[in-house]
């Protein structure tokens, strides 16, 4: 079985349970074990680059370091840890200078970076690492007619890196189409969530779910996929609150693309989280998941 | 003696890898602006503070809401023809404004980012219910009952922490923070 460094990041722990529930067990049914890293911390998403970025990279680096020291790549379920673990990754083997400063600091904990590790989205590894062939054979309930919208966000695909294509990808519509879904072809599948101006700048955020909730709507989708916990909470959790200031009706089901998968692999709706959900997901079960299950 | 640097000089000092200024390969092209999903709710374009910071016009950027309502989406940078990164220089301009105190008062974003990254330097870990205060305090009567709401909805549903995690090498994790800010985590 392949193994890799697993870094839940903060939200994981209980906000977004099901996202990490999820991600484990379907990655263990396609035979890639997802080992947590022991003693992580928070990589700090955005808001220390507010702050200090040296320290922001170190904070990173703390955990790169111990997924090295296993010699395992790192895996980051979370976008905003999945980009500053990527970027610190790639700074640090660019830049002796940035590695050594971050070493001395590294010290303190035991611990040293050397930069021979990869950093993967854990959409990446179904993608890349598993395969689409490879999920479409273990498919024993097919998501046959449900629409389900591919919601990338900004941080898997941008800034750029290696082998992704930030303008037009298509990744996550092949793994939608892999379970058996119908996938929506949603425009605003690259276009920000608003992230955490949702705290800073309520009104502004609550805007931009806003769009991303009409466009899902006006595409007849049933359900959206999202593959970031902050994304989902976002679409999800503000729903309520998007519908009194604007005088909307919302009532759209976000869920994480790998309790999707789950089910379409013929999980049991718990084991995967379902049952969390602040906009009921029932619906959609009723109506799309006949057969049996596992 | 060297002459004082420009803002424009100063801001670009303040991007991880780049080099000289990359600020004044700007073409005003306005790709940046059209992209932008938040630029209706900001004082001023993201092509015209590059125009600002290109100007000199250090006051009036520090003062607008614009690079605090950046929500670091990267999409102006995949697209902009001059290879500006512009998410970065937001982040740069946020950084100048919290290190000078020089933000505009009625503004969340610089108390949120400030209290999130002690709550971290103290525990390795963040912990949303410290957070909330500071961003409630910006809000309505009716916005704090909805806030309250969607958590007591998020506690029902197991989705909110009720105790603040450590990490275990706390210890360690707070002299490595000093090592790079000195003062850092020293409470
Ligand atoms: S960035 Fe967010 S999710 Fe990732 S570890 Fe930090 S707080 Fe947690
Ligand atoms: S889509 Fe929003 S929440 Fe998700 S990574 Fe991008 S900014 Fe963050
Ligand atoms: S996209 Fe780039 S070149 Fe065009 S206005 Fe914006 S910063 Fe300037
Ligand atoms: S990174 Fe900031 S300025 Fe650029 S498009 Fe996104 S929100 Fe606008």
């Amino acid at each position: 079985m392949k193994k890799f460094a697993y870094f839940p990041g903060c939200s994981l722990e209980k906000l977004a349970q099901s996202y990490n529930n999820s991600s484990v067990e379907t990655t263990r049914l396609l035979g890639v074990e997802l080992q947590e890293l022991e003693d992580w911390n928070c990589c700090g998403a955005t808001t220390y680059f507010h702050v200090d970025q040296l320290l922001a990279y170190t904070l990173v680096a703390r955990n790169l370091a111990m997924a090295e020291k296993e010699g395992l790549d790192l895996v980051a379920p979370c976008s905003a840890c999945y980009k500053n673990a990527y970027f610190t990754n790639k700074y640090i083997k660019e830049d002796p200078d940035l590695a050594e400063h971050i070493n001395y600091a590294l010290e303190e904990d035991d611990l040293q970076f050397n930069g021979t590790i990869n950093v993967h989205h854990v959409i990446e590894i179904f993608v890349n690492e598993i395969g689409v062939e490879k999920i479409k054979s273990k498919i024993t309930n097919p998501l046959e007619g449900l629409r389900v919208a591919p919601y990338y966000g900004c941080q898997i695909v941008r800034p750029k890196h290696n082998g992704t294509d930030a303008e037009n990808p298509h990744f996550f519509e092949e793994l939608v189409s892999a379970m058996g879904a119908d996938t929506v072809d949603y425009p605003e599948r690259l276009r920000c969530c608003g992230a955490s101006l949702i705290m800073t700048s309520r009104h502004a955020a609550l805007n931009m779910v806003r769009t991303l909730l009409q466009s899902a709507v006006d595409c007849e989708t049933n359900v959206i996929a999202t593959a970031c916990p902050l994304c989902q909470v976002n679409l999800e959790c503000y729903q309520p609150q998007v519908n009194e200031e604007f005088g909307t009706n919302f009532n759209m089901p976000v869920l994480y693309f790998t309790q999707l998968l789950g089910l379409a692999m013929g999980l049991p709706p718990k084991k995967v989280g379902i049952g969390s959900e602040l906009v009921s997901a029932a619906p959609i079960f009723d109506k799309y998941l006949k057969r049996t299950v596992r | 003696m060297a002459a004082k640097p420009t803002f424009g000089q100063e801001i670009s000092n303040l991007l991880y890898a780049s080099h000289g200024n990359p600020l004044t390969n700007c073409i005003h092209c306005g790709t940046c602006s059209g992209t932008c999903p938040v630029v209706d709710f900001m004082d001023q374009t993201p092509r015209r503070l590059i125009g600002m910071i290109n100007a000199d016009l250090k006051e009036d950027v520090l003062a607008c809401n614009t690079y605090w309502f950046c929500a670091s989406c990267y999409h102006c940078t995949v697209r902009c023809p001059a290879q500006i990164d512009i998410a970065d220089v937001m982040y740069a301009v946020k950084r100048y404004s919290i290190w000078h105190k020089t933000y505009s008062e009625d503004l969340v974003g610089p108390t949120f980012s400030e209290t999130f990254v002690k709550t971290i330097i103290r525990s390795g870990r963040s912990y949303e219910p410290v957070l909330a205060p500071t961003y409630m305090f910006s809000m309505g009567i009716k916005e704090v009952l909805q806030e309250a709401h969607m958590a007591t909805q998020m506690m029902l549903k197991g989705r909110m922490p009720v105790l603040p995690t450590k990490i275990k090498r706390l210890e360690n994790f707070k002299k490595m923070v000093r090592r790079i800010i000195p003062m850092g985590g020293a409470k």
